[in-house]
């Protein structure tokens, strides 16, 4: 079997091989941070049953959609008291609510967001808390 | 296996009422713990059937006694301000008497009347020209009256600046932050971003803790330091009994562009005395 240009064509494919595991090549051994969310706030550490407003899991998993219910409870009904699975009631406000415990949003939000470059635009608006610059 | 008509209608009714009754079955053996949780109005929310205000120019005294009702209402929703008229993000303003009521022409009317800076904001209109036009319903009408802006679904069309009649939203063409300084930001309050339409919500927020709007708030506390009567009044149109009712039986009011048909709810007081 003959291949017309052959050597161009073989050099070519390793070339390209090579380019395109490169990333994976590069980064064998190196484990990825994993993102650590820190609670270590004063809001948080002055509480004395260290609990958001609904389970830990939960708020891990379905915090987005939570928000987004919140939005449109406050704004379009114009209910802004949230009563939780337990019975405890929660002004629904991102910026007095969430962001007064979690007034640490680089080490708290960002980290995660950061992490699964997702790029919310909740603080075009809302105004986060302010933080020393890390 | 072959059936007859009647066999097959007996089946498929009896599998749409098994279906039918399966959702609400199959939600309550879910159990999520989102469901079991509810939301409320605060009890010490302001409600009314219908928001309405009063404003009587002729008690504003000063030049000041106007810029401290307006920065009471800039200071609270973090108003940006660039220095130029337009970018200009308008909630609550003032304009001549010409401008307030151009359809009301009369050059013989009274000079205090004629001079006097007419404070303006949004109507909250009984049919409101902006909500209808919008095509996300990101400006819709409560029940209590308020029309109110959902920035969220803002699309920046600018079809409610079009509709408007009274020049009452402003568009943001620059960053809201760009014009704040950090330290004027109130930070129990959002801005606003880049590409949205925005007014006076009637302090819909401040409403919900059981307070007045800042506008009304903050004349009254001028009235009172001065020991005059306050130059606006706020409360439920439909109350007979409320201050803006009470207000508006003792003396002649009228309204901006009444012809259009938008039914403003906000009534300026010409002239007379309080039992006039």
């Amino acid at each position: 079997m003959k291949i017309y240009d052959g050597g161009k064509i073989i050099v070519g494919l390793i070339v390209f091989v090579g380019l395109f595991t490169f990333p994976f090549v590069y980064n064998i051994g190196k484990a990825n941070v994993m993102p650590e969310p820190k609670i270590n706030t004063p809001a948080i550490n002055e509480l004395t049953e260290k609990k958001c407003v609904e389970s830990k899991q939960f708020m891990r998993a379905e915090h987005m959609q939570l928000l987004n219910q919140w939005r449109d409870w406050a704004v379009r009904k114009g209910e802004r008291v949230y009563v939780n699975s337990e019975g405890k009631p929660y002004t629904i406000s991102l910026q007095n609510t969430c962001m007064h415990c979690h007034s640490n949003k680089k080490e708290f939000c960002d980290q995660c967001h950061n992490y699964m470059a997702v790029n919310p635009y909740c603080w075009n608006c809302h105004i986060a808390p302010k933080e020393k610059e890390s | 296996m072959s059936m007859n008509r009647r066999q097959f209608l007996k089946i498929a009714g009896m599998s749409t009422v098994l279906g039918l009754g399966g959702v609400p079955v199959i939600n309550l053996l879910k159990g999520d713990k989102s469901e079991a949780s509810h939301v409320f109005v605060n009890e010490k929310a302001l409600t009314a059937k219908r928001w309405g205000m009063a404003i009587d120019v002729s008690k504003f005294r000063t030049d000041d006694d106007y810029k401290k009702v307006i920065h009471a209402c800039n200071s609270i929703h973090n108003i940006p301000d660039f220095g130029n008229s337009k970018d200009q993000i308008k909630w609550i303003w003032t304009d001549t008497y010409e401008h307030t009521f151009p359809t009301q022409p009369n050059e013989f009317i009274e000079e205090s009347v004629k001079e006097k800076p007419f404070v303006l904001l949004c109507n909250h209109c009984e049919n409101p020209p902006c909500v209808r036009v919008c095509p996300t319903k990101a400006t819709f009408k409560r029940k209590d009256g308020i029309v109110m802006m959902d920035q969220h679904r803002c699309i920046g069309c600018r079809f409610c600046m079009a509709a408007c009649p009274f020049g009452a939203r402003s568009f943001n063409y620059k960053d809201p932050r760009l014009g704040l300084k950090p330290e004027d930001e109130n930070t129990q309050y959002p801005t606003r971003t880049i590409g949205v339409v925005e007014k006076c919500t009637f302090c819909a927020e401040r409403l919900s803790k059981g307070l007045i709007p800042a506008c009304v708030e903050a004349s009254q506390q001028i009235a009172k330091d001065a020991g005059t009567e306050a130059a606006m009044y706020f409360g439920d149109l439909d109350d007979p009994s409320s201050d803006v009712r009470k207000v508006l039986a003792g003396r002649y009011s009228i309204r901006r562009k009444p012809e259009l048909g938008t039914g403003p709810s906000v009534f300026y007081i010409i002239g007379g005395d309080k039992n006039a």
